[in-house]
């Protein structure tokens, strides 16, 4: 800190995309603006996201103590900011004191997002002056096999719902022959209440890369991919970037630090349809025809992209290779509980006071998250039930909060835990209509290649509408359930052998709000 | 010999009728000779085309069919699969307005409805004054910030109805009003 220039004093105002949907792009031009104009000299830094998303914009001071944040900034905060000399710290209604000490951020276990917030997401330097590359350069130094029985023995599972280990992916990669193989990087965060992908790519991009060159030297894949939702247009222009700079340092390209190895890496586009997040939708996307699921077998890992052996994991979890290369699989798998090794980053949404990424170890419980952490709800009111994992996540009551998030933990109450998003609804949700969405959403979402998903979810959603009708009530609900059960064994896909997740936990565990009269209800 | 009637000649690429006007078929073959030699060429030529032209219109079809020797079944197919590529022009804004679940639970509900009553259409429709088609999106990754919504690439935060609002009128510049 003492290097510091004298006079110019660090400002970070974040350029993550949920940072600026609330105004961190007003906030950092006034900022500057009123540093000009009063002829003090600040290098204002565009950071990631710490996490704290209701603090956001949340800009922070490097100080002698380290950095001090103030937040959620409002462009017009900025004078008062200025008058109370925030450059060097000092107290304001908005200050919240260091980062570091900050009871939400003091206790997460940050590995896979060590850097988010803290290194420029642009700067290749200060990626490398972060503890950045080391991953791969062990990696360089291994044996193919030995970076697979790393990942391996790290227990790293599939972040990105499935939770298949990452290392027998790998491992059939490496053991299949083909004179191409692929890295395929799932960015197709489509999970309603997730988000930690986006933050992560626009955050530290480095490390996504990073993960997945280290992926190529692991198996052999000399090509990477990475799909992207076209819904992440500022995660776009950070992974371009970043592979730009990676190219120019030849972290990327035919010759990896004079090892004479080669990994070349491109973002693709999605077009918009859930169902690409499932890994041979995806890959059909990534061959350039419609996202249909494929039958399996042929597993990817041996006729994936292309017809060519593949690995395809989510961002998370290739972003989580670096630091097991680089800290050893011991150290990561020292993380976590059961089968659910290292940290989970868990994203607090929908209806909760204090919004925003926690990584954190398994075995956290969803009590802790919901009130230690979130505050309990946005509104105040009673929280009254949370879906995790998305869309095709169950619906869970207060009754179930004490449980551990952990994969098998959750397998056990009927839910999954997901790619860790957690929604949180207050006691005005109605959720025969939570319900109904959720076969609607599986209507519109199928890729409509087996029967059960395409007509299953369309008459899901008239079963409901019947039952909330009150027609029949105790037929609909037979009908109903037997439906659900049919998507859930004659389904492809986890699209349609999922759906029943968040229909029957609503059904069973909200039996009430099937029967309300239907004039009380508020339509979704 | 001169009487010979000329020889006729098969072409071996047909070019295909098209209302497409002469900058939008140039837009659409300029995208097409860019990137037809990458491994899954079609969506980041859909990308490309709707970057260039505004939608992917229907005429462009054959026309990449064409240029990248696949049949037109092959491309529509793929055309029609994503929600995201338009099939005819938007207004000078595009609204992705956020239909899932965290959203819902912050009153998406209540905002689409607002949203679809001020702006006097649906879903997939265009203000009377082409400034603004409205869309629904599901999940914009923007969850603990919600409602959200998008307009062209800028991710908007707690958008309650008054700033939806305003952010409705600075799409349209007051400009626009006076003709």
């Amino acid at each position: 800190m003492s290097a510091l220039p004298p006079g110019a004093v660090k400002v970070y105002v974040p350029r993550d995309a949920a940072a600026r949907g609330v105004g961190a792009d007003e906030t950092a031009r006034a900022i500057l603006a009123e540093a000009q104009h009063r002829r003090i000299d600040i290098d204002l830094v565009r950071n990631g996201s710490r996490g704290l998303l209701w603090l956001e914009p949340f800009v922070e001071v490097t100080t002698l103590a380290g950095r001090v944040a103030y937040g959620p900034v409002a462009a017009h905060d900025v004078p008062s900011l200025f008058d109370a000399d925030f450059t060097h710290g000092r107290p304001h209604p908005l200050a919240h004191g260091r980062t570091e000490e900050l009871p939400y951020f003091k206790d997460q276990e940050r590995l896979t997002f060590a850097r988010v917030g803290i290194t420029d997401p642009r700067s290749l330097a200060d990626y490398v002056e972060h503890d950045g590359y080391r991953g791969l350069t062990a990696a360089l130094l291994m044996e193919p096999a030995a970076i697979v029985a790393s990942v391996t023995a790290s227990g790293l599972r599939g972040r990105g719902g499935a939770a298949f280990p990452a290392g027998i992916k790998w491992k059939t990669v490496l053991g299949a022959s083909a004179v191409q193989k692929y890295i395929v990087c799932n960015a197709d965060e489509g999970d309603s209440g997730t988000f930690s992908d986006r933050m992560l790519m626009e955050g530290d991009p480095f490390v996504l890369i990073e993960g997945m060159t280290i992926a190529g030297l692991a198996t052999g894949a000399t090509r990477g991919y990475i799909y992207l939702r076209w819904e992440y247009p500022d995660a776009k222009i950070a992974l371009d970037a970043a592979i730009e700079a990676a190219y120019a340092g030849h972290y990327l390209g035919e010759n990896i630090r004079n090892s004479g190895k080669r990994f070349d890496l491109e973002v693709r586009l999605g077009g918009g349809a859930y169902i690409c997040g499932e890994e041979t939708s995806l890959l059909e996307s990534l061959e350039g025809k419609r996202g249909q699921v494929r039958f399996k077998p042929p597993l990817p890992a041996l006729q994936g992209l292309f017809g060519k052996p593949t690995v395809i994991n989510n961002v998370i979890t290739l972003a989580s290779v670096p630091i097991i290369l680089d800290r050893g699989a011991e150290y990561y798998q020292h993380f976590g509980m059961g089968r659910s090794r290292g940290t989970l980053p868990i994203q607090l949404t929908g209806n909760i006071k204090r919004g925003g990424l926690v990584e954190k170890a398994f075995g956290i419980t969803l009590r802790e998250l919901l009130y230690d952490y979130g505050g309990g709800s946005l509104s105040g009111r009673p929280i009254r039930a949370v879906q995790v994992g998305g869309p095709l996540g169950a619906y869970l009551p207060e009754s179930q909060f004490d449980t551990k998030l952990d994969y098998e933990a959750f397998t056990d109450i009927k839910g999954m835990l997901g790619h860790g998003g957690i929604v949180v609804f207050d006691d005005s949700v109605d959720m025969a209509a939570q319900a109904r969405y959720a076969m609607e959403f599986c209507a519109i979402e199928s890729c409509g290649k087996c029967t059960p998903c395409r007509i299953g979810s369309t008459r899901g959603v008239e079963v409901i509408d019947r039952l909330m009708a009150g027609d029949d009530v105790a037929k609909q609900d037979t009908i109903l359930r037997d439906l659900c059960e049919t998507l859930t064994y004659g389904s492809l896909c986890a699209l349609g052998g999922l759906t029943p997740y968040p229909v029957l936990s609503a059904l069973n565990h909200f039996p009430e709000d099937f029967v309300k009269p239907i004039r009380a209800r508020v339509p979704v | 010999m001169s009487s010979k009637p000329p020889r006729r000649v098969i072409p071996i690429k047909v070019e295909p009728p098209s209302s497409l006007s002469p900058s939008e078929r140039a837009a659409v073959l300029e995208v097409c000779a860019r990137l037809k030699s990458l491994p899954g060429a079609l969506l980041p030529i859909f990308h490309a085309v709707q970057n260039a032209v505004g939608y992917v219109p229907k005429d462009s079809v054959p026309l990449i069919a064409n240029e990248l020797n696949l049949s037109l079944a092959e491309v529509h197919g793929c055309l029609s699969f994503y929600h995201y590529f338009r099939k005819e022009p938007a207004g000078r804004h595009v609204v992705h307005l956020c239909r899932a679940e965290a959203c819902q639970a912050v009153g998406a509900v209540e905002l689409e409805s607002h949203a679809k009553r001020s702006l006097g259409i649906e879903f997939h429709g265009t203000t009377r004054d082409g400034a603004i088609t409205l869309e629904p999106v599901y999940c914009l990754g923007n969850c603990a910030l919600g409602p959200s919504m998008m307009i062209d690439d800028e991710l908007k935060g707690r958008v309650s109805p008054q700033r939806f609002d305003a952010l409705m009128s600075a799409c349209r510049p007051a400009a626009r009003e006076t003709s």
